[in-house]
């Protein structure tokens, strides 16, 4: 019986407070922007694979030819060409020499610069390696380690082909795929737990998703509640016949309407926009976000306590969001940073809320793969719950 | 039960029967502050009660107490019969508050509004909707009942402030400046809704109020509360009755070439309380004694002060509370003001000069 008022008063009390919210037009608005511009910055900010596009290249060819032929450049420039259209990766223009080369990387026309020197042909003719040389623009690391890689996958893979051809000319019983298990006895093949490429979306979509709807409850309870205890309307349930608890857990659930619809948002987002899709349980990702949302309301409950008006709430709000934001692995993976930093991420518990999502959603782990993480979140909520309860209590009633 | 305890508590005050609201030594401390500071009285069944007091005095926080938004420091309570600590639901129950800040969510239309805080004194639909219904009619609401608060004036706010407190049929009344911040026409609405509401339907009703007139015109009892402490409790009339019958006397005086040291030789008058300057030619003067007019007439005419006219007043309300919360006054309160509960108000205080 009396737990049945305190679940109708809740209601009524999430009610109101939804109400109030829907019919704020732009804080609605506000909604539903926040998680599209979280998603497009952290997503559009990071590198990613194919990020890399139409970089600016300059090509001197000195290639002095040997005998009147110039087939070992030739080649090159086929094979580079054909590759590149491919790709897209590569804008070339010729340039006459070295200089002319350098000056356009000062000038910033180019990002760096390939250069055939003047006995290629004649050291791939005569039986040596062809060196072939990458200029890189030193005040670029990012754009030139990135060019650096891809020029080199190029040559090696034209390497590749004119040693298969050689092993053939040597020995013409050998057939092409022994050549090239010849010329390159290891190949490599990266293969996903499960298959289908990923993406830097993949590994921070959880992140996000569970950061959003864990924050409205942990930002929005202290600063919905010491909103009303200044505009002076918690008075008004605070002398009503009700146990005061209802009053936190309607706040609760309205706040994790909220999150729950942003974190919607950003699922439907996600898989509009870059393609992810979920691999694990659809119900368990909700259940997972209420889990996140369970673990921290008490903590949530504990700052309202302490927050005596808006503007404390929101600075306390801010001091402890921005670290958990970075050390819960939620942008950045936990295993880059150093130890102590790590084993910072290790009492949060939005690092378990992330990684647990992140299993379910891009590895299709089921629950029993998540065991630990569970654990870690049920008795983070409930250890801050049972301490949040009597605090709130006492502090309604200074 | 409870009322034993309270009787026990109240040795030496006689307990009517017909008290709805007992206070004992009731004080709050803010750490060092202590913004409510023993204050003990009673309240009897439909009676409008008014602290009278200026900002800060600890109106509010005593309303607070009472209505179960703080925890007192010391001392008890009881509202029909209920502790206001350990029964506060039992407490909530009889009561409604109208604090100084709006009750209202502003996104929230009138009736939704009306429907929230009903609910939550578990009022059933068809009860909540009439009354919902008869409380808007009764301020004139009804055709907003569908228009968000937001969107109303603030003298409509107000009203329906009070309608929200009203919900619950509340045995007793908290109002902490009701008439704040009002335009006179809306002030005067909000009193006779309140004197209605009283005489209607008996309800107690606890006032705060800084506006004499509003005290006056409204309360059959007053508590004049200043720092803390009751210095004063009993009706209108009684109050300033002290004020005659403690031999002082009220004049206002316009002197045409009035200057400050002319106020200044009146102040040091022996017979002067209280001199206050009204505008550039008028002041009003406290004094007591059967020659304080001749002294002052005296005075004036030594300076060569000219005296257009003269009046022997009656004392207001404001009177009394300058009479009473003067700064030697509050000095020596502790020792020379009588007990709340004296029924002949200050006949003890001190007349040495003022200011």
């Amino acid at each position: 019986m009396r737990g049945k008022a305190l679940m109708s008063n809740s209601l009524r009390i999430a009610w109101k407070d939804l109400m109030e919210l829907f019919r704020n037009r732009l804080g609605l608005v506000m909604l539903v922007l926040m998680p599209i511009f979280m998603m497009a910055m952290v997503g559009f900010i990071f590198p990613s694979n194919n990020s890399l596009n139409h970089v600016p290249v300059a090509l001197a060819n000195q290639d002095a030819g040997f005998g009147g032929s110039t087939v070992g450049s030739q080649v090159f420039l086929t094979v580079l060409n054909g590759i590149n259209d491919q790709t897209g990766m590569l804008d070339i223009s010729n340039v006459t020499n070295l200089d002319a080369l350098k000056e356009s990387v000062q000038r910033g026309d180019v990002q760096g610069g390939i250069v055939i020197p003047s006995n290629f042909t004649q050291c791939i003719l005569s039986g040596q390696q062809g060196t072939l040389i990458i200029m890189t623009d030193n005040s670029n690391p990012q754009v030139s380690a990135a060019m650096q890689g891809a020029l080199t996958a190029v040559f090696q893979q034209m390497g590749t082909m004119l040693a298969q051809q050689n092993v053939i000319a040597l020995n013409p019983a050998i057939n092409a795929t022994s050549a090239l298990a010849i010329v390159q006895p290891y190949n490599v093949e990266v293969e996903g737990v499960v298959s289908g490429h990923s993406s830097y979306f993949d590994f921070i979509a959880p992140g996000i998703m569970a950061m959003t709807v864990m924050m409205s409850v942990m930002t929005g309870l202290p600063a919905a509640i010491s909103q009303e205890k200044e505009v002076g309307t918690l008075d008004g349930m605070m002398v009503a016949p009700i146990n005061r608890l209802s009053i936190i857990v309607g706040k609760t659930l309205a706040q994790t309407a909220r999150g729950l619809l942003q974190g919607v948002l950003i699922l439907i987002l996600a898989s509009v926009l870059f393609g992810i899709s979920i691999q694990g349980s659809i119900l368990l990702v909700f259940g997972l976000l209420l889990l996140g949302v369970f673990s921290f309301v008490g903590l949530g409950v504990v700052l309202t306590s302490f927050a005596k008006d808006q503007e404390t709430a929101m600075m306390v709000m801010m001091t402890l969001m921005f670290p958990m934001m970075f050390l819960s692995g939620v942008f950045f993976p936990v295993q880059q940073m150093p130890w102590y930093m790590q084993s910072i991420s290790k009492v949060l518990p939005l690092t378990y809320a992330a990684d647990a999502l992140r299993k379910v959603m891009v590895l299709g782990a089921g629950i029993p793969q998540i065991t630990t993480e569970l654990a870690v979140l049920i008795t983070f909520g409930l250890v801050m719950i049972a301490i949040a309860v009597p605090v709130f209590k006492r502090a309604m009633t200074r | 039960m409870l009322r034993y305890i309270a009787v026990v508590h109240n040795e030496g005050v006689a307990l009517n029967n017909e008290s709805i609201i007992v206070v004992q030594n009731l004080t709050k401390a803010f750490g060092d502050f202590v913004a409510v500071d023993n204050v003990t009285f009673d309240m009897k069944k439909g009676e409008i009660f008014g602290l009278l007091g200026p900002n800060g005095a600890g109106k509010s926080t005593t309303i607070r107490m009472l209505s179960t938004l703080t925890r007192p420091t010391k001392g008890t309570a009881t509202i029909g019969g209920f502790d206001v600590v350990k029964q506060d639901n039992e407490v909530r129950k009889l009561i409604g508050i109208v604090s100084e800040k709006m009750i209202m969510y502003n996104r929230l239309t009138a009736r939704e509004n009306l429907w929230f805080f009903g609910n939550l004194f578990g009022m059933q639909k068809e009860e909540l909707n009439r009354r919902i219904d008869e409380l808007l009619e009764l301020v004139q609401l009804t055709k907003w009942g569908k228009a968000q608060v937001g969107t109303f004036s603030s003298g409509m706010k107000q009203k329906m402030n009070i309608i929200r407190a009203l919900l619950n049929m509340p045995q007793v009344l908290f109002l902490d400046e009701p008439t704040l911040g009002l335009d006179p026409q809306s002030t005067v609405e909000i009193r006779e809704f309140i004197r209605k509401l009283n005489q209607e339907q008996n309800t107690t009703i606890l006032i705060t109020t800084h506006m004499m007139v509003e005290a006056d015109l409204l309360c059959d009892r007053i508590g004049i509360i200043d720092h803390g402490k009751i210095v004063a409790l009993d009706t209108s009339t009684n109050l300033k009755n002290a004020i005659s019958g403690a031999n002082t006397t009220i004049f206002t005086l316009e002197i045409a070439n009035l200057t400050p040291d002319l106020l200044a030789t009146l102040r040091a008058l022996k017979c002067v309380e209280t001199v206050s300057q009204e505008n550039s030619s008028h002041i009003k003067i406290h004094a007591h004694g059967d020659d304080a007019f001749d002294s002052i007439i005296d005075a004036v005419r030594a300076k060569n002060g000219n005296v257009v006219s003269m009046q022997n007043i009656q004392p207001t309300l404001e009177d009394v509370f300058l009479h009473i919360t003067g700064r030697e006054v509050r000095d020596t309160a502790d020792q020379k003001i009588p007990l709340a509960e004296h029924r002949h108000g200050f006949g003890g205080v001190s007349r040495g000069r003022r200011r």
